[in-house]
C-alpha cells in the first residue's frame, strides 16, 4: 500500500465550490415519489366490512366500525401503524389505498387517532 | 501508572450505536481485561411471534434490525416456505436477491461511515453517507420504504421491478461503483487511516475458527465461508461472484473485505438484472402452515443468520429462534482487544459491525435452575409473572396502568 | 489611563476578542462543512450555543472540589485574554508590550491547557481522569516543537520582543520567507494546542465521552468553549505576527483588513487539516511529534543560525 498524506485533499477542496448535498428542511422539501408507503387512504363506498384488514394488521392499528347499514368508517392509530401496507393488500375490494403522506408528527397525542 | 482503573464503555456511550456493556480494566492506556455484557436490547420478539399469525410475524421479524431487515425477513420466510413445501417462482427469487444485494451495499456504506467516525475521520463519514443516500432513494423507489422494505410475502414478493426502474438501478450502480473505487483508494493510501486500522484488533486464523467468527470478520482472517456460495438460496446459485478473503486478520483487513464485497455486489446486481426472468411474482400460500421444524440460513451483511421455525399446524408459530451473526462475532472481541490500547476499543467493536438489536434474543429463567422440570409459559402467564416479580422485588405497582384499549 | 482601560476592555481587547472568536468559530465550522459537501451552521450558531449553555443547569459532582471546579474556566479565559493583549495585531506595538514578550505570550497560552488537565483531575470521574492524563501527554509532545518553531525567526532578529522582530523583518524585505519550514511546523503544533483532529485525543468523543470536560455542564462549559475559541484567535494572531510580519504600516483601516485576512487564512489552514486526517492515537502522536516535528523545527533553527552567522554579520 503506497502511503500518501492527505489523500482526500483534492476532493474536499473541490467540494468547496459545489452545491451542498444537504438541504435546509423544512424550508426546502424534496420530492417524494408517489409509491412511498405513507398514510393509507380509505374509500368508504367500497368497504363491505369484512374486517380482513383488521385481522391481518400486525400492530392492531386499524379498526372498522359500522355506523349504518352497509356504511362503515375506519379509525387508524398513527402511533401503532408500522406503514407496512398489509391492510392495502388484504383488502380484496380496493377500499384502502396508499398515499405518500409521511409528515405525520404532532405534539398532541390525541391527534394520533384519526378517522380515515 | 500501574493502578487498575475500570472504565465502563456502555451501556450508554457515544462510541456505541446500541446499548451493550464493555467493562474495560485499564493499566495506564493498555487494556488488561474486558468484560462483555449484552442483553440491553431484548424486546421479546421471539415470544411475541408466538402470539401472532405467520403473516403478522413476518413484519415483526423484519423489525429485529433496521439495517439488515430484509435478511431476517427472507430467512424467516424461507423457513416457512420449506415447512409449507412452497416453491417460489424464479422472478421472485431474483427480486429477493436484488433487494438483498442493495441492502448489503447500504449496510457496508453505513459501516464505512461509522468506522470512520470512530477514528475521528468525519469527512469519510459524510461522504460515504451521502453516497448511501443514492441506495436509500433507490430502495424507496423500488419498495416504498427506506428501511423495513416489506417486500416479502409467504410464497414470493409483492412488488415488481419495471423496465425504467431497471435503468435507474443500473445508472445508480454505475455512480456507486466509481465512488467505491475512490473509497478503496482512500482506505489503502491515506496514512492516518492505515495507522489507526492496521495491527489493531488482531485475531489469528485459528483463533477466529475457535471463537466462531462469521461474515466479514471471519473472512478477514482467512476463513473462506459464505452462505451464498456454500448453501445457495434465492437466485445466488445462478450468478457468478467471488468470496472475498484477506490475510491481514486485523481491522484493516475487515475494511478491505467489506469494500471489495461492495464491488462484488455491483457485479451481482448487474448479472441479476440482465438475467431477470419473466413470470408471476408469488404463489398462493396457505393460512395454516403444516407442522414441522425448519432451519434456514442467510448471508446477512454481517455474517451468517440462522432462523429456526417450529410449527404445530395452526396459523401461529410455536417457536421461533433467531441467531444473528453479531452473537457469534462478539465472542471474539475480548480476544481481539488483548493487550490493546484504550483508543482501539471503539474501532475494534465497530469493526465487527455490531448490531445488538439482532443479538439480544436469549431468555434466561433464573428462578427454575434448581428444579429440573421444564417450565413453559405462554404470553399471558409471562405478563402476569413479570408484573408480580416487579411488585415483589422492586416495589413497582402496575395496577395504576391504564389498560390498552381500542 | 481611561483610554488604556477602554482599549483593554473593548477594542482591541476583551469584547473585540470575544466577537472575533465567535466569528472565527463560525468560519471554521462553515469551511469544515463545505468541504464535506454539506451546508454548515448559520452565522449566529456560536452565539446561540453560548447563550444556550449559559441557560442550562449547573451540576457539580459530589466528589469534586467545588471551588477549583468553578474557578478553572475563569483562569482559562483570563490567561488567553492576557496573552492576546500582548500580541501586536495591526500596529507594531501591542497595547502593552515589553522586552521578551514572545516568551510571555507562549507561556500564557500554555496555561489553558493546564486548566483543562486540572479540570479533568478535580472532577474525580474515570473518563475525566483519562482525559486529563492525555492532555498532559499531548502537552509534553507538542510544546517543544511549538516553542522551537515560534522562536526560530527570532534568532535572525536577535530579540524576543514582538516589536523588534517585526521591525527587523519589515526592514529586511523578503527575509521572512526563510522561515517557511517553521511556519508549517507552527501550524501543525497549533492544531495540537487547540486539540483538534488529528490531535484531539484528549477530547475524543467516541472513546472517553468528552475527556476532561465530561463533568462540566452549563455555564462553566460555556466559558471553557469560549476559552478554546479565544485560544484559536490568539494562536492564529501569534503565528501571523511572527511569520507574516507585513501590514504594520500607518493606515489603520488597511492594516486592520490585512490582519483579518491573515487570521482568516490561518484558520482556513487549520480547518483543512481538521478535515483530511483521522485522529492519531496517543503513542502515534508522541512518536510523530518527537520523531518528525522536533527534528524539522531543529532544521529550521539550524538554517537560521547559519544564515545569521554567514549573511548578517
Amino acid at each position: 500500500m503506497s502511503k500518501k498524506l492527505g489523500k482526500m485533499l483534492a476532493e474536499t477542496i473541490s467540494s468547496l465550490f459545489k452545491k451542498p448535498a444537504t438541504s435546509s428542511y423544512p424550508f426546502e422539501k424534496r420530492e417524494i415519489h408517489k409509491h412511498y408507503n405513507g398514510k393509507v387512504a380509505y374509500i368508504k363506498e367500497k368497504c363491505v366490512g369484512c374486517n380482513m384488514c383488521v385481522r391481518n394488521c400486525p400492530a392492531k392499528a386499524i379498526f372498522i366500525t359500522k355506523i349504518a347499514d352497509k356504511q362503515f368508517e375506519a379509525t387508524l392509530h398513527l402511533d401503532r401503524c408500522i406503514f407496512c401496507s398489509q391492510c392495502v393488500i388484504s383488502c380484496k375490494f380496493g377500499a384502502l389505498k396508499n398515499t405518500n403522506e409521511f409528515e405525520l408528527a404532532t405534539g398532541d397525542k390525541s391527534k394520533l387517532v384519526v378517522k380515515l | 501508572m500501574s493502578k487498575k482503573v475500570v472504565i465502563p464503555i456502555g451501556p450508554q456511550h457515544p462510541a456505541l450505536k446500541e446499548p451493550a456493556s464493555f467493562d474495560v480494566t485499564l493499566k495506564g492506556e493498555r487494556v488488561a481485561d474486558i468484560l462483555v455484557k449484552v442483553g440491553y436490547n431484548h424486546r421479546g420478539i421471539e415470544k411475541a411471534c408466538e402470539e401472532r399469525t405467520f403473516l403478522q410475524s413476518v413484519y415483526l421479524v423484519e423489525r429485529v434490525c433496521g439495517i439488515c431487515s430484509h435478511s431476517h425477513s427472507t430467512c424467516f420466510i424461507q423457513a416457512i416456505e420449506e415447512l409449507a413445501n412452497l416453491k417460489i417462482p424464479p422472478r421472485a427469487a431474483y427480486i429477493r436477491s436484488l433487494i438483498g444485494e442493495l441492502e448489503r451495499i447500504h449496510s457496508h456504506l453505513l459501516w464505512l461511515g461509522v468506522a470512520a467516525h470512530e477514528i475521528g475521520f468525519d469527512t469519510l463519514l459524510m461522504y460515504s453517507w451521502r453516497d448511501r443516500e443514492i441506495v436509500m432513494d433507490l430502495l424507496a423507489l423500488l419498495t416504498g420504504n427506506r428501511v423495513n422494505y416489506a417486500v416479502n410475502v409467504i410464497g414470493g414478493v409483492r412488488k415488481d421491478v419495471s423496465e425504467e426502474e431497471k435503468d435507474q438501478i443500473l445508472k445508480a450502480v454505475d455512480i456507486l461503483e466509481e465512488r467505491t473505487k475512490y473509497y478503496v483508494q482512500v482506505a489503502t493510501e491515506e496514512v492516518t487511516l492505515i495507522e489507526r486500522l492496521s495491527k489493531v484488533g488482531y485475531i489469528s486464523h485459528e483463533d477466529a475458527l475457535k471463537y466462531g467468527a462469521v461474515g466479514p470478520t471471519g473472512r478477514a482472517s482467512g476463513i473462506k465461508r459464505d452462505i451464498r456460495k456454500d448453501d445457495p438460496y434465492a437466485a445466488y446459485g445462478e450468478v457468478d461472484f467471488e468470496v472475498i478473503t484477506d490475510d491481514h486478520c486485523d481491522v484493516y483487513g475487515r475494511a478491505v473485505v467489506r469494500v471489495k464485497e461492495l464491488m462484488q455486489s455491483y457485479s451481482i446486481i448487474r448479472q441479476l438484472l440482465k438475467k431477470l426472468p419473466q413470470g408471476p411474482l408469488s404463489v398462493v400460500a396457505p393460512r395454516l402452515i403444516p407442522a414441522g421444524e425448519a432451519v434456514s440460513r442467510y448471508e446477512a451483511p454481517r455474517g451468517e443468520d440462522i432462523h429456526f421455525v417450529k410449527s404445530n399446524g395452526t396459523d401461529k408459530p410455536e417457536r421461533v429462534k433467531l441467531r444473528a451473526p453479531t452473537l457469534a462475532n462478539v465472542q471474539s472481541v475480548a480476544k481481539m482487544l488483548e493487550d490493546g490500547y484504550l483508543a482501539d476499543v471503539p474501532i475494534v467493536i465497530a469493526a465487527i459491525d455490531p448490531c445488538f438489536s439482532c443479538t439480544d434474543r436469549m431468555i434466561v429463567a433464573v428462578n427454575n435452575v434448581s428444579t429440573a422440570k421444564e417450565d413453559r409459559m405462554d404470553w399471558k402467564t409471562l405478563r402476569e409473572f413479570s408484573i408480580d416479580w416487579y411488585k415483589k422485588n422492586r416495589g413497582v405497582d402496575f395496577t395504576k396502568l391504564k389498560k390498552l384499549d381500542k | 489611563m481611561i483610554l488604556l482601560l477602554l482599549k483593554i476592555l473593548v477594542f482591541p481587547g476583551i469584547l473585540f476578542l470575544v466577537v472575533l472568536s465567535m466569528i472565527g468559530e463560525y468560519f471554521d465550522r462553515k469551511v469544515y462543512a463545505k468541504m464535506q459537501n454539506r451546508m454548515g451552521p448559520p452565522w449566529f450558531q456560536p452565539v446561540a450555543d453560548f447563550i444556550k449553555l449559559l441557560a442550562k443547569e449547573l451540576i457539580i459532582p459530589k466528589n469534586a472540589d467545588r471551588k477549583i471546579f468553578k474557578a478553572l474556566p475563569l483562569v482559562a479565559c483570563s490567561s488567553v485574554i492576557i496573552a492576546y493583549l500582548y500580541i501586536p495585531l495591526w500596529r507594531k506595538e501591542s497595547i502593552m508590550s515589553f522586552n521578551g514578550d514572545i516568551i510571555f505570550v507562549l507561556y500564557m497560552l500554555t496555561i489553558p491547557t493546564l486548566t483543562y488537565s486540572l479540570a479533568g483531575w478535580y472532577s474525580r470521574s474515570q473518563y475525566a481522569l483519562i482525559g486529563s492524563m492525555r492532555v498532559l501527554t499531548q502537552l509534553f509532545s507538542y510544546e517543544v516543537p511549538l516553542f522551537m518553531a515560534v522562536l526560530a525567526p527570532t534568532i535572525l532578529a536577535s530579540s524576543w520582543s514582538f516589536t523588534e522582530v517585526i521591525n527587523f523583518y519589515n526592514a529586511g524585505g523578503s527575509l521572512w520567507l526563510v522561515n517557511f519550514i517553521a511556519f508549517a511546523v507552527a501550524i501543525v503544533t497549533l492544531q495540537g494546542k487547540l486539540e483538534k483532529v488529528p490531535f484531539d485525543i484528549p477530547e475524543a468523543e467516541t472513546e472517553i465521552v468528552a475527556g476532561s470536560f465530561t463533568e462540566y455542564t452549563g455555564p462553566l462549559f460555556a466559558y471553557f468553549r469560549l476559552a478554546m475559541n479565544m485560544q484559536t484567535i490568539a494562536g492564529a494572531s501569534l503565528v501571523a505576527a511572527v511569520f507574516l510580519p507585513f501590514g504594520y504600516g500607518s493606515f489603520f483601516i488597511f492594516n486592520f483588513i490585512i490582519y483579518i485576512i491573515k487570521v482568516t487564512f490561518i484558520i482556513f489552514l487549520l480547518a483543512v487539516i481538521r478535515t483530511i486526517f483521522a485522529r492519531l492515537r496517543t503513542d502515534q502522536m508522541l512518536s510523530f511529534c518527537w520523531k518528525y516535528l522536533a527534528p524539522i523545527a531543529l532544521v529550521q533553527i539550524l538554517i537560521n543560525v547559519i544564515i545569521k552567522a554567514a549573511v548578517l554579520k
